[in-house]
């Protein structure tokens, strides 16, 4: 277990200044190659020499994957995959229009990590199981156990719903504000461009075990779409972590709420870190369409989200935790109707 | 192999040749020898390593400095001004702010940034701001109040020698 947490090996490192060479270079390069962006995750695993690309191919040049514009679509915002957090967080058109993902971005670790890290490494960020970050052969790494998953295995942070052998979750917490928000992630490669709604980015290990989305390794993340469609919903977004600065969540939640009087016409409620991708409630959804914002129905929703929990040793405290922040997100924690 | 970097350190213009995987970091304190900037975890989980990047703080122990060409780097060398301390410095070290030092360095730069921006903070902003930065040894308080006393005083008052 090579765990050398100073200096880096060395690597070729190139900067191509569009995404047309990147590309380039990412189909070139293949397997062997890297895209850097605000390097967090990265560089954290090249100094523990678990990951060792021959080539890193940095992004931070190719101005066409920075920066918030407008689109087309009226009220719609998209996003530069390599729009730094910070940027997501004090931009004035997703702080009036689209507040859960400000609220989201600007939860993320610390003032340094939000400046430096990118929305689309936030999203695209590799799980941070101790076990595989540690350089354990585990299954997500190549091999053929689990060792969060052995009746010795210390696994407070692990997964309840949709495991497959690994059980290792999705920390991102703006990834769940973007899939209430039905936002579109627009992925250019060899075949030119794909745009894929932001819940069919996320895969679970029974897809493939060694990756956290769909993305192939000659492929790129260029940007978010934001359609205007939930501009302005009523949001809600929390996050519940052991400090309040720093960590990832224990488990966080997202929900985009159409109200009309008290009655619930559209929702969508998205939770992560108790999965290996964000968790849409959609049987939630479908049962809160049309009831009335209340204690009660918040309280079933909640019940009814937690079917097919499967708890491991040291986690099933995230069962109450969830269950209380969908009833939370239902009917808030301010003044009760 | 090395490369040469155009860099801009603390107000000057510095030329170092230096391989590309090494870190702001390693840049900053081997091949610069600013040692003022702390070397902590390494991983983003200290904050120790804080400078300024156009003003913001950024973990110099996460950043290449290739990506940083054509920025302004302050690390806390760059805050006295003609050997005379700056008045976050002066103000950490008359409440006692610093016991070990070792956090002080990045947590003086976070809250420059934080009042270049907003020059009087109240306590919940400043412990937002310095959220980023551990501290082992202080307990946070006289740091919080070394801040709110540097956002007191005249933000052009450089004083006192560096000695003090
Ligand atoms: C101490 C610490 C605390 C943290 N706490 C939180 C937290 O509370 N909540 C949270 O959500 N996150 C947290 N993070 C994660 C951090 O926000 C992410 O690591 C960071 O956002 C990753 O983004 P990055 O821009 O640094 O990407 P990188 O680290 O450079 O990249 C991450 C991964 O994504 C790939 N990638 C990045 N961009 C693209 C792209 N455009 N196309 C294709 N592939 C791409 C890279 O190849 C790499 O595999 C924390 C990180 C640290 C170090
Ligand atoms: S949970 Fe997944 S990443 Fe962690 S040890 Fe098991 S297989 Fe590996
Ligand atoms: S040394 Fe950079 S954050 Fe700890
Ligand atoms: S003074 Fe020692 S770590 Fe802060």
């Amino acid at each position: 277990m090579a765990v050398i947490r100073d200096t880096m090996a060395e690597f070729d490192l190139f900067q191509p200044a569009s995404i047309d060479d990147a590309l380039a270079l990412k189909r070139r390069y293949g397997k062997t190659s890297w895209a850097l962006a605000g390097g967090l995750d990265s560089l954290d695993w090249f100094k523990d020499r678990i990951k060792r690309p021959e080539v890193v191919i940095d992004l931070s040049a190719v101005e066409s994957m920075r920066g918030i514009r407008e689109t087309d679509d009226a009220d719609g915002v998209e996003i530069g995959a390599m729009t730094t957090l910070t940027e997501v967080a004090e931009h004035a058109g997703i702080l009036s229009r689209f507040g859960l993902l400000a609220d989201a971005a600007s939860k993320v670790a610390t003032p340094q990590i939000r400046n430096q890290g990118t929305i689309g490494g936030n999203v695209t960020q590799d799980t941070r199981c101790w076990y595989y970050r540690g350089g354990w052969p585990c299954y997500r790494a190549g091999g053929n156990i689990c060792y969060a998953d052995t009746p010795t295995a210390i696994n407070r942070e692990h997964a309840l719903f949709e495991s497959n052998r690994c059980v290792a979750v999705n920390p991102s917490d703006t990834a769940p504000a973007l899939v209430a928000l039905d936002a579109k992630f627009v992925i250019m490669g060899g075949g030119g461009e794909k745009v894929v709604d932001a819940e069919d980015y996320f895969i679970t290990p029974a897809k493939d075990i060694t990756r956290m989305t769909i993305l192939e390794p000659g492929e790129l993340l260029t940007s978010i779409r934001i359609p205007g469609t939930w501009a302005g919903a009523r949001f809600y977004f929390e996050k519940v972590r052991d400090r309040q600065a720093w960590d990832f969540p224990l488990v966080n939640i997202a929900s985009a709420m159409k109200v009309s009087g008290n009655t619930i016409e559209d929702i969508r409620l998205v939770v992560n870190a108790v999965g290996p991708r964000p968790l849409r409630l959609t049987d939630v959804e479908r049962q809160l369409k049309g009831q009335s914002v209340t204690e009660e129905v918040g309280q079933a929703a909640g019940e009814l989200a937690l079917l097919g929990a499967r708890p491991l040793q040291h986690n099933a405290y995230k069962i109450p935790l969830m269950r209380n922040l969908v009833k939370r997100a239902i009917r808030g924690t301010g003044a009760r109707a | 192999m090395k490369h040469l970097l155009n860099l801009s350190v603390n107000g000057e213009p510095v030329e170092v040749a230096v391989p590309l995987h090494h870190t702001l970091l390693e840049v900053l304190r081997e091949d610069l020898r600013l040692t003022g900037t702390k070397h902590g975890c390494e991983l983003g989980e200290c904050g120790t390593c804080t400078v300024l990047v156009d003003g913001e703080p950024v973990l110099s122990c996460l950043a290449l400095p290739i990506e940083l060409e054509g920025t302004e780097i302050t690390t806390v060398e760059g805050l006295t001004k003609d050997g005379r301390a700056h008045p976050l410095q002066i103000a950490f070290a008359e409440t006692g702010a610093a016991q070990c030092g070792y956090c002080t360095p990045g947590i003086l730069l976070a809250a420059k940034a934080l009042l270049g921006r907003n020059p009087r903070p109240t306590r919940l902003e400043i412990q937002e701001a310095l959220a980023g930065n551990l501290c082992r040894c202080t307990g946070y308080i006289q740091i919080l109040q070394a801040v709110e006393r540097a956002a007191a005083a005249d933000p052009a008052d450089y004083t006192k020698p560096i000695s003090v």
